[in-house]
């Protein structure tokens, strides 16, 4: 008797800490909180270039993550990209003329969103479309213009 | 001539019939499965053997590698003026690959060679052949129980593996190496798909598993009954165990990572 109780919470044990283990690779290592924040309102933005922006990249205002892009697509219509971002609920303050730019963190790193809030009275909803945005930073383009800059020197 | 290609064939021929006799092991052992829900018992015991007796080299691998794995990552990503970054490089080189392929490993020379070796005893003993003949299932009372308790094990202890890998790197990386503690986890956080990589990984711990425990099982059920085949029979687990899981984890990471 004494035997299947040592076996039994012996065993208890192991299935404890393996679940443990599987929760705090959940929590503490992976992203998986980012799937909890159900509570979004999304709105789109048309870029002319996207650079290696990807989806699940974040949304920030001010440096604060604030939600993150939820799909990126091209539009055939307007020859732009249209990129989809997922806002928390709780972030409904920001402006109709809110400015959106592809940054970068680092100088190689992983591309972002900063959103830049302007003056207008109403706040965004869901659906709404940004007005002003800025495409992302490409780095050839940038050498191409410094070039034929120099050349007309 | 005709004598190499006579023994090409009947080294064919030899091969398709161990496979052959394997699957039908497989198929026989999956359908005696109901014992496990009917005597929970006989399973408990031996995910104790299996599992629970595992912990202690799990962990201490797991926390070496990932110790390691913060040295090595750090010399290279402080070149680039990234340590930052590793964080990330710890926690997806463990998830995804090290902590299911090392376990695995371990487990088959563990976990793997002792199935074996017990039931190749068994069977030379005639302790299987003794069953028979008191009208006792093998398959349900021996076979069976072992087989779920292997498959049942092999992905906590990968999960225990890449856990205490990760404990272990930021042991080494904040503790040691000076990296940032908010900056490693964030790193991590930002860089590790809880679909993508800890499930891809899960996965793999369950396919390795599954493969690891039926070859231990197989090769005790197997072998020669001499203490000489035992021994063959050892070795043979711990060889094409390893060797099964390197070439399906090589599968399933081109399937998994290598459409993206």
């Amino acid at each position: 008797m004494m035997k299947v109780r040592f076996f039994e919470l012996a065993v208890g044990v192991f299935v404890l800490l393996g679940i443990g283990a599987l929760f705090y690779l959940a929590v503490q290592v992976s992203n998986v909180t980012d799937y909890h924040d159900r509570d979004t309102y999304t709105v789109s933005g048309y870029f002319d270039n996207i650079g290696g922006l990807k989806t699940r990249a974040p949304v920030t205002v001010s440096g604060v993550r604030i939600g993150r892009v939820a799909d990126i697509r091209y539009d055939p219509e307007r020859f732009r990209a249209e990129v989809t971002l997922a806002i928390r609920s709780e972030h409904d303050y920001l402006p109709m003329d809110t400015q959106a730019a592809i940054h970068t963190a680092g100088l190689l790193g992983e591309q972002y969103i900063a959103l830049e809030p302007g003056g207008d009275y109403d706040a965004l909803q869901e659906g709404d479309e940004l007005m002003f945005t800025q495409s992302a930073l490409v780095l050839e383009n940038l050498i191409g213009r410094f070039m034929t800059n120099m050349g007309s020197d | 001539m005709t004598d190499a290609i006579a023994s090409l064939g009947r080294t064919t021929i030899n091969a398709l019939t161990v496979f052959g006799r394997a699957f039908i092991f497989l198929i026989r052992m999956l359908a005696s499965l109901d014992i496990v829900f009917r005597r929970f018992g006989l399973t408990l015991v031996q995910v104790y053997s299996v599992g629970v007796r595992s912990l202690l080299i799990i962990i201490v691998s797991g926390l070496f590698v990932g110790m390691v794995l913060a040295y090595q990552g750090y010399i290279t990503l402080v070149n680039f003026g990234a340590a930052e970054a590793l964080g990330s490089v710890v926690a997806l080189s463990l998830v995804r690959e090290l902590g299911p392929v090392v376990t695995a490993l371990l487990f088959a020379g563990r976990a793997g060679s002792a199935l074996t070796a017990e039931l190749g005893l068994m069977k030379t003993t005639e302790q299987l052949s003794a069953m028979e003949m008191m009208a006792v299932n093998p398959y349900r009372r021996i076979f069976a129980p072992r087989f779920v308790a292997g498959f049942l094990s092999m992905p906590l202890l990968a999960a225990i593996f890449s856990a205490v890998g990760v404990m272990g790197g930021y042991l080494v990386g904040v503790g040691l190496l000076g990296v940032d503690s908010g900056a490693y986890f964030s790193q991590m956080q930002s860089m590790t798909d809880w679909n993508e990589d800890v499930l891809s990984g899960v996965i793999k711990s369950i396919v390795f598993g599954f493969v690891v425990t039926w070859i231990a099982v197989f090769q005790g059920f197997n072998a020669q009954p001499t203490s000489e085949g035992i021994s063959r029979a050892t070795t043979q687990t711990v060889v094409v165990s390893s060797l099964a899981v390197l070439g399906l984890d090589f599968i399933l990471t081109g399937l998994m990572f290598g459409a993206g």
